[in-house]
């Protein structure tokens, strides 16, 4: 299979191709078509990771065609398959596929399902080129792929103002990260003298350390455009208004894991970059508390998912700012959130699919007993993220707390304790979501049936729960995917944490618990005003998402409104202004040149002989002067 | 033989023939009838004529004659189109005024 | 009569006769005024030694070209009178700046220059008619046939701009009565002026079988004139009743 690679990408792109070319006669099967490719591109990754298995050397770089021969910079198109991106190809491939299974179902009835559909297969092999390219300017190709998809499926309903609106949104903070990413590959072509992977990593341990922490600032900043990290977190919230299909596929598989993917790619060169990693970390601590703080103020039950995901996401960067110790966590932490995160949405979209496009939690309550498979899946997610033993959250999330913890000062602690509070508060705000639906009284408003989805929802959702469960299990047995992926990430001993292990365990366990006590006594014994009742400054706060748009309001639009405002000032009245006074004195100068052209013969012909008159008279005058005469 | 103390000095003919060209130049510009214009055209003509007739006696030369002729036929060529043009111009407007086809406003 | 005589009365004949282009109203009284400065110039031309250019000046151009001028201002119109007031600002004063410019430069400048006064004989030897015919298929030759490509292209340009396409079919007498019928005009053919056996003047009517005169009969530019004749004294009936 590992020749074949390339059909991962191919197929789904192509059926892009066909569905979006194809006009209205693939309208009635050619959901199943992008099904097909998506299914193309899992099938591929198992085969691809069966080979690599069975191989001795697991990093496999494959030459497909000479892309730019331009003198200096020689890039060629190829892919590197090795433990890391064979990965993400399972990961997406899979995920990628249950969502399209779902999609089936879930956009049934709306006109737009083929191209619909043609945009998720185009998700997929963005994803997918981003993830397998064995150069930073490949991957740059299906970053920017990625940016295009997910801003033409986040405005999907574009006929909707505010929808189109978060759709730019996504697009224009996706493109600050994106100059990010583009500087990165300026500075590594003129310090490094490349700008595919092997080229980079072999020149990395020679260069300065400026040069190194440049990159890896630009690096991270372009990482936290695309996983929506803080300062550039406040896209993701209002990507919501995407179909919630396409906000699992952003959450779970494509997309925002694409910057936790790029910084573990770039170990060599943070390597020699330990501010630059520093930073990732505090980074991804910070936004990992923002997202909890967030996620727990939100009665959007599709918002607080995606805080959560801010926050999972926070996890994950944190884990790959620790350097090579983190660097498997991040990833394995990356794997079980794609899944059990996917598993959340989905379960999110079926419940707002049984209550009619609802999407306030406060109008729930009570969707147990009605919604068996969903309460079921949803409650596998939930206890998954929640990290509680032994589901897969909490073989992947405590060990990044435990990594965390390692270290000498004030980091460890620091870190280690943002890491420990997020847990309690994840625990928090995910059971009040999980309370908030399914237990409690029903809240509904009037003409609502709940009901269950079709299989062809429900069955994805359980694949997912499934995942969700087991999957850190199987993982964990042995630390399998972390000497799975010691290819990529090189083996590192373990140090010891500050702590204890067992005292962080037990530490993580007890807040979660109590974070799950504090949401079951409020949520599902209380009663749920239906209304979002009075609250705090700080819940306000935390209700607007933290004033992140009023921030960069204030720091950003008003100012660069301002600098607009004076440019186009200066260009219509110094630049507008001479040109039109050069036109207007042209047309001043026609008008009188006009009332000569009257059109009246006999003036013409006055004109004639004045003429002949003055130039006689000039003739005449030199001939004089000269004294021609 | 004339006596030469009975020839007319050439310059009087010139003078005589600047009159009549100005004469000519002021109808073509002051009248407003087509055919008087045209007329003031003939005598500008005519005044050219006698200066080359003038001149070719001064200097002994019959070439001055034999353009004087070449002046005549062209303007016989101009009466012609002159006059088909003003034909057609008062088919079309009912008028022969120079100042009616104001088409011609810039 | 000498030379310089007959220059100093004719000269101010011809102006004064070119001044009608300036003065005169009708435009029949231009042409008129052209054609005595036109007469006078060919005198000159006699005088100056080129009596064949005064011969061809009064055939050609008093006798065809004003002639031809004469006809087309008969055909838009003998009658029409011009207004001298002058409706341009300021063309009147730019016409006369113009002109008296153009005067007093040529002859303050020419003034200057002795002209040769030689007349020792022995340009028109042989006669003038054969040496004009000398220089101009001699040396002028080519002028000569570029010339006459000149008048053919005026001759052939005049007729196609005069030239009216005939507008539809020719119709036939048979259609034109009809037509006639139809839009309930007299059917039949104007009578003739005049009261044939005692006159046939195209000033008075023809008389109708009941004797009343027939007003259709005489052509409207004598009416417009006012010259034709009501007839009545060739009328039979008005006789007949006159006598009783």
């Amino acid at each position: 299979m590992l020749s074949v690679t390339w059909l991962a990408i191919a197929a789904p792109l192509g059926s892009a191709a066909v569905l979006l070319l194809g006009g209205r006669r693939l309208d009635r099967w050619g959901h199943w078509l992008a099904v097909a490719a998506s299914t193309t591109s899992a099938v591929v990754g198992v085969g691809v990771m069966a080979d690599l298995l069975s191989r001795s050397d697991r990093a496999v770089q494959q030459h497909l065609f000479d892309w730019i021969p331009g003198g200096e910079l020689e890039v060629s198109a190829g892919l590197l398959v090795d433990p890391l991106s064979v990965s993400f190809l399972l990961l997406v491939g899979v995920v990628g596929t249950l969502i399209h299974v779902y999609s089936v179902a879930y956009m049934e009835g709306d006109p737009r399902r083929r191209t619909f559909f043609a945009y998720l297969n185009l998700f997929v092999a963005a994803m997918l080129l981003l993830v397998l390219a064995d150069s930073y300017l490949l991957l740059f190709v299906g970053w920017e792929g990625v940016g295009l998809a997910s801003y033409l499926l986040i405005g999907f309903w574009n006929q909707n103002p505010p929808f189109a609106s978060a759709a730019n949104k996504a697009f224009v903070v996706n493109r600050i990260g994106d100059v990010g990413l583009v500087l990165a590959l300026g500075l590594m072509f003129a310090h490094l003298g490349s700008v595919d992977f092997a080229g980079v990593f072999a020149s990395a341990p020679t260069a300065s350390e400026g040069v190194l922490t440049a990159i890896g600032l630009m690096l991270l900043l372009a990482a936290c455009g695309k996983s929506a990290q803080f300062p550039l977190q406040s896209w993701l919230g209002d990507a919501m208004a995407g179909p919630t299909p396409v906000s699992a596929l952003i959450h779970a598989a494509t997309m925002v894991t694409a910057g936790v993917y790029l910084i573990v790619r770039s170990g060599p060169v943070y390597a020699g970059a330990p501010t630059a990693l520093l930073l990732v970390a505090i980074v991804g601590a910070i936004t990992l508390l923002f997202g909890a703080v967030v996620g727990m103020a939100k009665d959007d039950i599709k918002r607080v998912l995606a805080a959560s995901t801010i926050s999972q996401i926070g996890y994950m960067m944190l884990a790959a700012g620790l350097g090579p110790v983190g660097f498997a966590f991040a990833i394995f932490h990356l794997i079980t959130h794609g899944f059990f995160k996917a598993g959340l949405f989905l379960g999110a979209g079926s419940v707002m699919h049984g209550m009619g496009d609802q999407v306030d939690m406060r109008r729930f309550g009570g969707l147990a007993t009605l919604m068996k498979v969903t309460w079921v899946t949803m409650g596998l997610g939930w206890l998954a993220i929640l990290g509680v033993p032994p589901f897969s959250g909490f073989w992947s999330k405590d060990r990044i707390i435990e990594v965390a913890f390692i270290g000498e000062g004030m980091k460890p602690w620091l870190l280690g304790g943002a890491a420990l509070l997020g847990a309690g508060l994840t625990a928090y705000y995910m059971s009040r979501l999980f309370f908030m639906t399914f237990h409690g009284k029903g809240r509904w408003t009037e003409g609502q049936h709940p009901h269950e989805a079709s299989a062809l929802m429900t069955v994805p959702m359980i694949i997912l729960a499934v995942g969700s469960a087991a999957l850190g299990l199987i993982f964990a047995i042995g630390d399998s995917f972390v000497t799975w992926l010691e290819p990529v990430t090189g083996h590192v001993t373990h140090e010891d944490p500050v702590l204890a292990v067992p005292v962080i365990m037990t530490l993580t366990l007890v807040l979660v618990a109590l974070g799950i006590g504090l949401a079951y006594r409020q949520y599902a014994l209380l009663p749920v005003p239906e209304t979002a009742p009075v609250a705090s400054l700080a819940v306000q706060a935390a209700r607007k998402d933290l004033y992140q748009d009023s921030v960069n309001s204030v720091l950003l639009e008003y100012p660069g409104q301002t600098l607009t405002r004076t440019l186009v000032f200066a260009d219509a009245k110094v630049v507008d202004g001479a040109v039109n006074a050069v036109a207007a004195g042209t047309v001043g100068l026609g008008g009188l040149v006009r009332r000569l052209q009257a059109g009246r013969v006999r003036s013409y012909a006055a004109m004639m002989l004045v003429g002949v008159v003055v130039v006689l008279g000039i003739v005449i005058l030199a001939i004089n002067g000269k004294g021609w005469f | 033989m004339i006596p030469e103390d009975t020839v007319v000095d050439p310059m009087y003919f010139v003078v005589l023939a600047t009159i009549l060209f100005s004469i000519g130049a002021v109808a073509v510009l002051l009248r407003r009838n087509a055919i008087v214009a045209l007329l003031g055209v003939e005598l500008m003509l005519n005044a050219s004529n006698l200066l080359f007739v003038a001149f070719a006696r001064s200097h002994r030369d019959v070439s001055g004659q034999a353009l004087a002729f070449f002046v005549m036929v062209v303007a016989a060529a101009e009466v012609v189109v002159g006059l088909a043009l003003i034909i057609t111009l008062f088919r079309s407007r009912q008028t022969i005024s120079l100042d009616e086809p104001m088409d011609l406003r810039g | 009569m000498g030379e310089q005589e007959l220059f100093w009365v004719m000269s101010p004949v011809i102006v004064l006769a070119s001044l009608t282009l300036l003065f005169a109203r009708k435009a029949v009284y231009v042409l008129a005024g052209m054609i005595v400065v036109m007469i006078g110039l060919a005198v000159f031309y006699v005088t100056l030694e080129a009596p064949f250019l005064g011969m061809i000046q009064v055939i050609v151009y008093t006798g065809a070209i004003m002639m031809l001028i004469l006809f087309v201002l008969m055909l838009v119109g003998v009658d029409q009178k011009e207004s001298l007031r002058e409706t341009i600002r300021g063309q009147r004063w730019i016409a006369l700046a113009a002109a008296t410019g153009l005067v007093v430069l040529i002859v303050t400048t020419v003034y200057r220059i002795e002209l040769p006064i030689r007349d020792i004989g022995g340009m028109n030897d042989g006669g003038n008619p054969q040496v004009i015919a000398n220089a101009l298929f001699g040396e002028w030759v080519l002028v000569m046939e570029i010339l006459g490509l000149v008048l053919i292209s005026a001759a052939v340009s005049a007729i196609v701009l005069t030239h009216l396409p005939r507008s539809g079919d020719r119709r036939s007498q048979a259609e034109r009565a009809e037509e006639r019928v139809r839009a309930r005009l007299n059917p039949v053919n104007k009578p003739m002026p005049g009261v044939y056996a005692r006159r046939n003047a195209l000033d008075v009517p023809a008389i109708d079988p009941e004797g009343k005169p027939v007003p259709a009969s005489i052509s409207r530019v004598l009416k417009a004139r006012k010259q034709d004749k009501d007839g009545s004294e060739w009328r039979a009936i008005g006789k007949d009743e006159a006598a009783e």
